[in-house]
């Protein structure tokens, strides 16, 4: 990160600015990959009108990157006008999109109305692995296709290579076709729990020992030995410090104009039908719970030795359960990273040990499921 | 390209770029190449100023009523400036107003 846009961030931390948005227009999608968390039926999405409306109060409040995101943004015949009064609004805006409904029209469209960059999700370089997680026959072809019309004009692309079992074996030919067509390339290990509560598509995440492997193969994580190093030191700045930027300079709205802290972070904090955006942001008892959470505050986690490098998600802890608590996710990651399990792995383990030897105990202890987001609504 | 020629010229603000104020100061971006700027008072005043319609010149002069400087001093600083953000695409330079690819159109 550069350091003017580190200094950005502070800025917009100690003056309480939401530097960054992602607003999901939609969650209609045309795909229907199989660790997609969304309901994609449509339950009465945001106005074109309505959306613009939002993005004057978001430009008037301060944000600077506005993330475009769905479902599949093409899904909304009106995207377009929405992309162009929000650059107009001088946003600087990336667009996620499956990149299947991108023609030349659409590519030249992209360009003109100068977007900072378009994310591609592709699972694969082979077909039918591709298409069998998108559920959607021919996607590869049409999602290349539609990176090859953006890379020509000059569009940056950046291709997201999420992770499962299905496709781990695919990540080095997806990261060698993203160098052929000149785009950057970035993977991602972590499956999402559904909104709705529903975790079973976490079981399609890869294997620990497979993420160990991930973590040591310089050419998807680079410098192995920074990447692997041994968690630092736990000093008053981790503790003092707080986890991510959801909530403190980040927030995620839906399609609905529910506002949550995060796309993964499914705690209802208002909605922009009802409330403006910035009574939501600045006065929501939800958000400021959120903002109040401190390293030290983490029962669990503040005595762990990674807390100081841990990715850890409090989005992801909240769907666990307890926004409070750690998210078994981001332990594993730590693990696979360092080969030195968290104070939630040890905690774990050490209640798996008999402490007796009687015959009937309890060996493990299902979380109550995070509210459903429907429920909020 | 001199003082003299460049004051002549109209600016305008591209509309490949992204900009907010934060913390009283402007932020700006250019999305041809990501990269980011942070404007002091006497840039943003530059920057809102280029329309198109208006010289270097004049604005050079509007910065001497603004602030107590000398005008040679003002002209020599925002030429300077504004080739600065010329060349990553940020401001559009031409001897004619510029009436396309501004914000404002």
């Amino acid at each position: 990160m550069s350091t003017l846009l580190e200094e950005m961030n502070q800025r917009a931390l100690q003056a309480g600015v939401p530097l960054s948005v992602q607003f999901d227009v939609t969650y209609r999608c045309n795909e229907r990959c199989v660790h997609c968390y969304l309901d994609h039926d449509d339950h009465g999405e945001l106005t074109a009108r309505e959306i613009m409306g939002v993005l004057d109060q978001l430009a008037e409040a301060g944000v600077f990157f506005l993330c475009f995101s769905g479902g599949e943004v093409l899904m909304r015949t009106d995207f377009f006008g929405i992309l162009e009064y929000a650059r107009r609004l001088l946003f600087c805006v990336k667009v996620k999109t499956n990149a299947f409904m991108i023609r030349e029209k659409e590519a030249d469209r992209l360009r003109e109305l100068g977007v900072q960059s378009v994310q591609v999700s592709i699972y694969s370089h082979r077909p039918e692995v591709h298409d069998a997680i998108t559920k959607l026959p021919g996607s590869l072809k049409r999602s290349l296709a539609g990176i090859r019309l953006l890379h020509a004009r000059k569009v940056k692309v950046v291709i997201v290579d999420v992770l499962m079992r299905q496709n781990l074996q695919d990540a080095l030919g997806v990261m060698a076709l993203a160098k052929e067509l000149g785009v950057e390339y970035t993977l991602d290990p972590t499956i999402t729990p559904r909104m709705d509560g529903d975790r079973s598509i976490l079981r399609l995440g890869i294997r620990q020992t497979d993420l160990r492997q991930v973590f040591r193969t310089p050419e998807l994580v680079g410098d192995v030995e920074e990447v692997c190093a041994p968690p630092r030191a736990v000093d008053d700045s981790a503790l003092d410090g707080v986890p991510c930027s959801a909530g403190h300079t980040f927030c995620y709205i839906s399609p609905y104009g529910d506002v949550y802290p995060c796309v993964q972070f499914p705690l209802p904090t208002g909605n922009v039908r009802h409330e403006r955006f910035l009574e939501i942001w600045k006065h929501s008892p939800q958000m400021n719970e959120v903002r109040s959470i401190h390293g030290r505050d983490l029962p669990t986690c503040s005595s762990c030795s990674h807390l100081g490098a841990c990715t850890r998600c409090p989005g992801l802890a909240y769907m666990q359960g307890d926004m409070l608590g750690p998210s078994t996710q981001d332990c594993e990651k730590s693990f696979a990273r360092t080969g030195i399990p968290s104070a939630h792995m040890l905690r774990r383990a050490a209640d798996r040990v008999p402490a007796s030897t009687g015959l009937v105990q309890i060996i493990g202890l299902q979380q109550p499921a995070a509210p459903a987001l429907a429920s909020a609504q | 390209m001199g003082v003299d020629h460049l004051s002549a010229l109209y600016i305008a603000r591209s509309r490949e770029v992204a900009a907010r104020v934060l913390g009283g100061e402007m932020m700006i971006m250019s999305v041809r190449d990501s990269r980011l700027f942070n404007l002091n008072q006497v840039a943003t005043m530059i920057w809102q100023a280029a329309d198109g319609a208006t010289t270097l010149e004049e604005i050079a002069q509007r910065i001497c009523v603004e602030y107590d400087v000398e005008p040679g001093q003002a002209l020599r600083d925002a030429e300077a400036f504004v080739q600065e953000l010329a060349r990553h695409g940020v401001l559009l330079v031409s001897d004619q107003p510029i009436q396309e690819r501004t914000l404002d159109d």
